[in-house]
């Protein structure tokens, strides 16, 4: 544990007020990303914040230090998240189907697939770029969505997101591997290199 | 996927299977011989490895950026939660 980690834990323990401002400033806007990611929404974004502080307010106590205090903050957001899924999972689950490629009966693609530009790691950054992928990830169908973003952003392993969703771990490559498909269909329109052919 | 040829369809179904190096040595073999064949699977490998990047790099935030902040709104909801107990 850093001595930064040590000394705020101290201020926890003792009811420091000071103290969990410090938390709640330092860590929330990473975790209200986290939150937004899984949830796809800011109203139901900000409640798994605010629940996942609680739930960490409570058992602060109980935190051993074996990990960072942004690590284990980050994985009770991400449950407070999943909670907050579950609890308004009620609509019948979207298909992806309509975002997968497409084939032909003898297996040929029905759109090849073209050449994108090329992207520096100056250019992933930019906040264009990452709008364009966040825009996407909101558009994947809702079971898809989450499997792609603890995967493959959150990066938790695949048994950890089957433990999560309580889903095989079988399940969860499939769904990654549509997800990572679909989500490729709906970024390529914008990252087609110059001069190929139209969609 | 089976014998020694496989469609482009077959090769997108199993295209994460064959970076995580899940395929068995023949079935392997059968994806590079397609992929060597065939550029626009190769198009799509490339491009399918691209999305992952672009995916993983949101959790990246920019070097020497501040961190996102949390909303003044946010901060004092929390912070009065926690004083009245809830």
């Amino acid at each position: 544990m850093s001595d930064g980690d040590a000394k705020l834990l101290e201020g926890l323990r003792n009811g420091d007020d000071a103290a969990y401002e410090e938390l709640v400033r330092t860590q929330g806007g990473r975790l209200l990303a986290v939150t937004r990611r899984i949830l796809g929404n800011d109203d139901d974004a900000h409640d798994a914040v605010q629940e996942a502080f609680l739930s960490a307010f409570k058992s602060i106590d109980r935190f051993q230090g074996g990990s960072l205090v942004s690590t284990w903050l980050h994985r009770i957001a991400v449950n407070a998240a999943l909670m907050k899924l579950r609890s308004r999972r009620r609509r019948p689950e979207e298909s992806i189907d309509d975002l997968l490629p497409k084939y032909l009966e003898d297996g040929h693609p029905a759109q090849p697939a073209v050449p994108w530009r090329e992207l520096s790691d100056a250019q992933l950054v930019r906040a264009e770029t990452r709008e364009q992928v966040r825009t996407a990830i909101d558009k994947l169908p809702e079971g898809y969505r989450t499997v792609l973003v603890l995967r493959d952003i959150e990066e938790l392993d695949t048994a950890e997101v089957a433990e999560l969703l309580e889903m095989t771990k079988n399940a969860v490559k499939t769904r990654l591997h549509r997800a990572r498909q679909a989500l490729r269909g709906l970024i390529e329109p914008e990252l087609r290199a110059e001069g190929g052919p139209p969609e | 996927m089976s014998g020694t040829e496989m469609t482009c369809q077959e090769l997108a179904d199993f295209l994460m299977a064959y970076d995580d190096g899940e395929l068995p040595s023949d079935q392997r073999t059968v994806f590079d011989e397609h992929l060597q064949m065939c550029p626009p699977c190769l198009t799509y490998l490339e491009t399918y490895r691209e999305t992952v990047r672009l995916g993983k790099s949101l959790c990246d935030e920019p070097e020497g950026a501040p961190p996102p902040e949390c909303p003044e709104a946010l901060v004092n909801a929390i912070l009065t939660a926690r004083k009245s107990g809830q």
